[in-house]
């Protein structure tokens, strides 16, 4: 019998899992930006994402929103308890949210745009990668509010998630380039997806293997049987992928190492969502035990599924809309 | 005042919020506005097909989205903080506010991002007409904006429609929640107020344009259209102002007394066109009024009681200057915004309006008046409310997250300076925008334009395939 917090939390994951592809490729632009051969280069990376970033960054907010809306409990010990992570996110969401308008109208100082542009891409996905690590590793909870220090987020595993981020959307921010730009900009975004993808493999398998060790419970959820069966095709199904964007690569189908990518980002969360289920704060609150009374859940459920498949509906339009490679001249309005 | 017991984790997460949300508050407001002027526009062009028009689009949709990324990367702090911030207030009362900001995302965010793209890039990618759509989607998610914020933030003074249930609130009655006692009369006053914001805007800046003889034509059109609405928007607003100190007086008597710095309950109230509260004696200094005004306005009737502050203990009460002030500066300015409308008229006879100087310099004075206005109104409501978070029902110092207050005050200071740097980086971008001006059309030759303009123009569209400081150097 399917729940309304358990609908409710899946479209949470949705949400998250739609911010971390989607927002995922834009922030990987901004993290990759200094290393663009030209500044022409510049101009049409930041013109392949100017017409959809907003929409991207926008399920931040979705996820936040329902969040707040259906699980409040949870909502209220973790923002606290990631106060300093999540304010550093939203600062480093602001320096490159202006960056888009501003950097346009700019001439000479134009460089104050490209640095905010990219310091602000790092830091949000560093602070998403702490983020990542924190709830993995949990919180202290007593009477229903938070009860730990400020600081418990800054742990070396979390550190290592926050680099892993940054490496995570640089990959998926070259792979986008690989699918929307050309020329000079395509054959440089291909030359270095190769290597981002090696380094991506390495780090997935690195934190696949700690985790396992240092959490027990993520250790029995996948290596006690039947689970480590059921859950064998996710390993897999990433091996097959990676194989896959290497192949187009190699034979220069633009398209297909974003949808592979995509699809390694997929099956990465899926992973961490098996891990975490069905805690939303580690050890304290499933979500069931930090759901809203059954008024606000009703109400949730009826406002998504009403709104996200017309949502989901115009954005793919939008997409549409600009689909394609970028062009030059598609840099201004 | 900087007594490190007083300069707690509670007021500086207030002041936090107080700052963030009311610098916030300019980029929606100039947003919801100019996009109903951009609809005009747009449907004034495709009507009669007159470039003028779409040159005007063409101009104002670049503040506008300038406007719109502020507002964006303003806005998204603000969702959160309810959480890192007043996260008692989640606990308990997340369950109805969470909701609401959950139509506002669906209905307002994700539609106004996806077409905005359109709207700015879209020009050769999209019919006109579905250009068209496009901007009036994105005014419609702006109106949705306003609309859900505007219900959760009301439902703050005017609670209806829940239930207290193990120390959390459970809604009962959804329709109750939405349409609050408040909310019909705030809404609409915002939604005048953002309108008038942006119609004062483009007045200015049109007015800047026509003192300096540049864009004569284009400038022309935006000022008699500005000029217009706004002859129909201030007197409204007075209107809707008026039927909402109805509500106000009915439903939160504390926050009138302190709009009208009233100490004690009396009949035939004065109107204070200017006094100096004092709380610690309270009665007020230097008054000047007009007897019987206040107790006419607020009850339609002459002899109307008005409730003083006194009649609250003082734990209670609101702080009265902030609230005392606030006020009469959005009032002043909505009385300025109807003299500009009515002399505007006047003026048209004979074709006056464009060469009245003192007028013209009026309008260019008061650019920026409509945001002050808006920032002052919702200080009027949102220190009105004090000392309660959820009025009547939660107080604000008991809604602040377990954070020491070191951690918000680093994130307040944080703030006030980037805000203060995104301001200034605004400020010198909309300057050149304005200084360039409106841009000739593609295929048009810019012979109509000013010699300067011109060049700017060129210079312009150069500097988009021209390298960067890096790569001339």
């Amino acid at each position: 019998m399917m729940d309304a917090a358990l609908i409710c939390a899946l479209m949470i994951v949705f949400g998250i899992v739609m911010y971390v592809i989607l927002d995922g490729f834009d922030l990987g632009i901004g993290i990759l930006f200094p290393w663009a051969p030209a500044d022409e280069s510049r101009n049409l990376m930041m013109s392949s994402i100017a017409p959809v970033w907003d929409g991207n960054e926008t399920w931040l907010i979705y996820g936040g929103g329902i969040l707040f809306a259906a699980f409040p409990k949870a909502f209220a010990v973790l923002l606290p308890a990631l106060y300093i992570p999540i304010m550093v996110m939203l600062f480093a969401l602001i320096f490159r949210g202006v960056a888009f308008e501003f950097r346009m109208k700019a001439k000479q100082s134009r460089w104050i745009w490209d640095t905010s542009f990219t310091v602000g891409s790092m830091l949000a996905a560093f602070a998403q990668g702490l983020i990542v690590g924190a709830v993995i590793h949990g919180f202290k909870v007593v009477d229903g509010r938070y009860a730990g220090g400020s600081f418990d987020w800054l742990t070396s595993f979390g550190i290592t998630c926050g680099f892993a981020m940054i490496l995570a959307y640089a990959f998926l921010g070259a792979a986008w380039l690989v699918m929307k730009t050309g020329g000079a900009t395509r054959d440089w975004a291909r030359s270095i997806t190769r290597p981002l993808a090696v380094a991506m493999a390495g780090f997935l398998a690195s934190i696949s293997m700690k985790t396992p060790l240092e959490y027990h419970w993520i250790a029995e959820r996948w290596f006690s049987l039947p689970n480590f069966v059921y859950l064998s095709p996710i390993p897999l199904a990433t091996v097959a992928l990676f194989v896959g964007l290497f192949r187009g690569l190699r034979l220069g189908r633009d398209r297909r190492p974003f949808y592979c990518a995509v699809g390694i980002f997929l099956l990465g969360f899926v992973g961490l969502a098996v891990s975490l289920w069905p805690y939303f704060v580690l050890p304290a609150m499933t979500f069931w035990q930090a759901a809203a009374p059954a008024s606000s859940l009703n109400f949730v459920l009826v406002l998504v599924a009403i709104s996200l498949p017309i949502t989901v509906g115009y954005t793919a339009f939008v997409y549409k809309i600009f689909r394609g490679k970028v062009k030059p001249e598609h840099s201004y309005y | 005042m900087l007594d490190p017991a007083v300069l707690d984790a509670a007021l500086l997460s207030r002041l936090q919020f107080a700052f963030t949300v009311s610098f916030h508050i300019v980029w929606p407001s100039l947003t919801i506005g100019l996009c109903l002027f951009l609809f005009i526009l747009e449907t004034l062009w495709l009507k009669t097909a007159d470039t003028v028009y779409l040159k005007l689009y063409k101009f104002f949709v670049k503040i506008f989205a300038l406007a719109f990324g502020m507002g964006v990367v303003t806005g998204i702090p603000l969702a959160w903080q309810f959480g890192t911030n007043f996260s008692e207030l989640s606990r308990i009362a997340g369950s109805v506010l969470g909701p609401l900001m959950g139509v506002e995302v669906m209905t307002a965010f994700f539609l106004e991002a996806a077409f905005i793209g359109v709207m700015l890039f879209g020009w050769d990618r999209v019919s006109p007409r579905l250009h068209y759509l496009a901007t009036f989607l994105v005014m419609l998610g702006t109106h949705n904006s306003a609309f859900w914020v505007v219900s959760a933030n009301s439902w703050l003074h005017t609670p209806a429609g829940v239930e207290m249930i193990d120390g959390v609130m459970v809604v009962k009655d959804w329709w109750a929640v939405i349409f609050n006692p408040s909310f019909p009369y705030r809404v609409t006053h915002m939604l005048l107020a953002s309108y008038l914001s942006a119609t004062v805007m483009v007045a200015g800046v049109c007015a800047w344009y026509l003192i300096k003889r540049q864009h004569v034509e284009i400038a022309r059109k935006g000022f008699s259209l500005a000029l217009w609405l706004l002859l129909f928007l201030a007197p409204l607003q007075v209107l809707v102002g008026d039927n909402h100190g109805l509500q106000v007086l009915r439903d939160q008597p504390r926050k009138i007394a302190a709009m009208e710095g009233v100490w004690h309950t009396e009949r035939q109230a004065p109107l204070l066109l200017f006094a100096v509260p004092d709380k610690d004696h309270e009665r007020n200094e230097h008054e000047v009024k007009v007897p019987g005004l206040a107790s006419l306005i607020l009850t339609h009737h002459l002899d109307g009681e008005i409730k003083g502050l006194t009649e609250w203990p003082r734990a209670d009460r609101p702080p009265v200057a902030p609230v005392f002030f606030s006020f009469r500066v959005m009032v002043g300015l909505g009385l300025a915004f109807i003299a500009l409308g009515v002399t505007g008229l006047g003026l048209r006879r004979g074709g006056r309006l464009y060469q009245a100087r003192p007028l013209l310099w009026l309008a260019c004075l008061l650019t920026p008046a409509g945001f002050v206005a808006t920032i002052a109104g919702w200080w009027v409501a949102e220190i009105g409310r004090q000392p309660y978070l959820i009025d009547g029902i939660l107080r604000t110092a008991d809604a602040v997250s377990p954070v020491p207050a070191a951690a918000v005050a680093s994130s307040l200071a944080a703030y006030l300076v980037v805000y203060g740097l995104m301001l200034i980086a605004f400020f010198y971008y909309c300057h050149h925008l304005v200084q360039r001006g409106p841009l000739p059309l593609p295929g048009e030759t810019p012979a109509e334009q000013h010699a300067e303009g011109e060049w700017l123009a060129v210079a312009g569209h150069a500097s988009l395939y021209t390298p960067d400081s890096k790569g001339a150097q």
